[in-house]
């Protein structure tokens, strides 16, 4: 391979997305930088607006052109996309970067047929005959554990289930086998059991392929099972960052920690409140001036409020955003 | 127990090869076959009858309807029934080019406006002047303009309807470009040409068609009315406005030189009108009847 030696697939640096608001511009994304190997899969979780998606659709370009702006640098294999013109860009798009949306209801053409969707998403990088493409779609039908792909072929999306839908969603997807595929929430929209299907047939792709995964979700549950490192989002900042294990051992943000201690586990009593954090996320619009969780850290101190901390890289490549992470842990070893 | 369920289940007929489901629908099933007997009646008027639409017999002049002229003749003794049906003719021929043009051309300018913002501006501003002029008056003035033709008629008619059908082609794309699927073409790579011609035509088709009915029947009254102020079809040639016109000065003695050229516009745009209502019925997915399905009575 002629990029990196580490076989590093993505490397995004300081990647800032703000689009226009009202008098001034609303920055989105604030200096988001993580990388991804070959065959990994980052989680990137956070609640709704923290701007998980924005960076997704971000690395694909996907935003209006005219008013968003970026700026730093997004490397697919050592080739910043950011400086790619447009007409590049649809040939990365769907080639080497695929991406599966969140509501399968709505992402296929109403008025096609789902085979002839999937044999565009062929055509479309690949110079093959129709036939050829539509023999590859039936296959691919097939693989995506679809039962009796000639006749679904022919189905409109209409006709069949969110659950398939979102499999054909991964087939278009799969295509052109990308290198990496962005998954934004890919089972929200679905019920638990499918779920786990479409979890395990992404991630038996994903093996197959050695694909790098972003798996965008806001569900630990999904982090813990699928992904190997993750990072924590915080109202357009990645706020912490390491791998899984190290995630769910040695949490160091107070977000991370109230977003994990406010899962209801299994052995719990009942009848006991669950935990919440406190507070809502304030808008974009009106960002704090120091840390951006102050408003609702129970650990909040004078330097949070003035000081806008600084994303820290500990020795074990773990990545935290946060003045008193020290502090706070020594605290709540006390508790313990 | 079983007798009660059928009670409140609503049976439906299904369509069959036969009776296709489109037939179901009440009023187009009404629509077509009003057009069905204009249209027959066309073919039909060209072949039965032997008399020239021109041809002048003064010595039978305004004879009621009879056995050799059925509907009568006008006050230079020609046959009104073969007039009337070369005016039907003329109409519906008229009506097809403008709807079939300005059809093609509406879809093109409402598509290209929704990918560029200067064109919008430029297009929908040209489209909105042509809106604020009455259609009849603008009609009236082009026709001045371009001189009394029948090709005249049909580009003037043209620039009359092109910018009601591009604003409801604009307006239904500019909502399926919001479309998660649309957002997920892009991502698998498909250009903005791929989105427009191929994912986002098919989906506007269902109200461009629908307004296309309406724009048929609008531009055969439009056509009408010019000729029968003497702006449209010049004389002699036979077109329903002009034979109106011609029957205006006769209306005491001779009823059937307007009534029977009335009688079929009336036909062709209430035709036209039901279909396109029934159309529109049949083509929305959220229309409250299924689809090719009526209740059995």
């Amino acid at each position: 391979m002629t990029y990196g030696k580490e076989k590093e697939l993505l490397r995004v640096e300081n990647l800032k997305v703000s689009f226009p608001g009202p008098g001034k511009d609303i920055q989105v994304i604030e200096d988001v930088s993580f990388n991804l190997h070959k065959g990994e899969v980052l989680g990137i979780v956070g609640e709704s607006g923290c701007g998980k998606s924005v960076t997704a659709e971000a690395i694909l370009q996907l935003l209006d052109k005219d008013t968003t702006r970026y700026s730093g640098k997004i490397l697919l294999k050592g080739l910043d996309l950011l400086e790619l013109s447009d007409r590049e860009m649809t040939k990365i798009r769907g080639n080497e970067i695929s991406m599966i949306f969140q509501d399968p209801m709505s992402s296929l053409n109403p008025v096609q047929t789902i085979g002839k969707q999937i044999a565009e998403a062929i055509r479309i990088h690949q110079d093959v005959s129709k036939r050829e493409a539509k023999k590859r779609s039936i296959d691919l039908l097939r693989r995506i554990g679809i039962p009796s792909p000639e006749e679904r072929y022919k189905q409109y999306p209409h006709e069949i289930s969110g659950g398939m839908r979102q499999r054909v969603m991964i087939a278009m997807a799969l295509s052109c086998l990308p290198s990496l595929l962005i998954a934004d929430e890919p089972t929200t929209a679905l019920d638990v059991t499918i779920q786990a299907q479409i979890l395990n047939l992404i991630s038996k792709f994903q093996k197959d392929l050695q694909m790098g995964v972003i798996l965008i979700t806001h569900d630990f549950g999904v982090v813990a099972n699928y992904c190997t490192k993750v990072a924590v989002m915080y109202l357009g900042q990645i706020i912490e960052q390491t791998d899984v294990n190290t995630l769910f051992s040695n949490p160091l943000h107070p977000y991370t920690n109230g977003l994990i201690n406010s899962i209801p586990k299994l052995d719990e009593d009942r009848q006991k409140e669950l935990l919440s954090i406190k507070g809502a996320v304030p808008s974009l619009a009106q960002t704090p001036k120091g840390c951006r969780f102050a408003s609702r850290c129970e650990f909040v101190t004078d330097r949070c409020l003035e000081e806008v901390p600084t994303l820290e890289t500990l020795k074990n490549g773990h990545q935290i955003r946060c003045w008193n992470y020290n502090d706070i842990r020594k605290a709540e070893a006390v508790y313990v | 127990m079983k007798a009660e369920t059928k009670n409140i289940l609503p049976v439906y007929r299904r369509s069959s090869f036969m009776k296709p489901a489109f037939l179901y629908n009440r009023s187009l099933r009404r629509g077509a076959f009003i057009l069905l007997f204009v249209v027959l009646s066309v073919f039909a008027g060209s072949l039965l009858t032997p008399h020239d639409i021109l041809g002048m017999d003064p010595v039978n002049r305004l004879s009621a309807p009879n056995g050799s002229h059925w509907f009568g003749t006008d006050n230079v003794g020609r046959d009104v029934f073969s007039r009337v049906m070369y005016g039907v003719r003329l109409s519906l021929i008229i009506g097809f080019f403008v709807t079939a043009i300005s059809a093609a051309l509406g879809l093109a300018v409402g598509l290209i406006v929704t990918y560029s913002k200067a064109l919008d501006h430029i297009l929908m501003r040209i489209c909105d002047g042509l809106f604020a002029i009455p259609s009849i008056l603008l009609a009236i003035a082009l026709m001045a303009a371009l001189g009394q033709k029948p090709i005249n008629v049909i580009i003037a008619l043209i620039l009359v309807f092109f910018p009601s059908i591009a604003r409801v082609v604009r307006s239904q794309a500019m909502m399926i470009k919001e479309k998660v699927f649309i957002e997920s073409l892009r991502a698998q790579g498909a250009n903005a040409f791929r989105i427009i011609f191929l994912h986002i035509a098919p989906n506007v088709m269902s109200p461009l068609i629908v307004q296309v009915t309406h724009v048929f029947a609008a531009s055969i009254l439009i056509e009408a009315s010019l000729s029968f102020l003497g702006a449209g079809i010049p004389e002699p040639l036979p077109s329903l406005g002009n034979l109106m016109y011609d029957g205006k000065l006769a209306i005491y003695n001779a009823w059937w030189m307007t009534v029977f050229p009335g009688v079929f516009i009336v036909l062709i745009v209430l035709g036209l009108n039901l279909f396109g209502d029934g159309l529109r019925d049949y083509l929305d997915p959220k229309s409250k009847k299924l689809n090719g399905l009526e209740k059995a009575k």
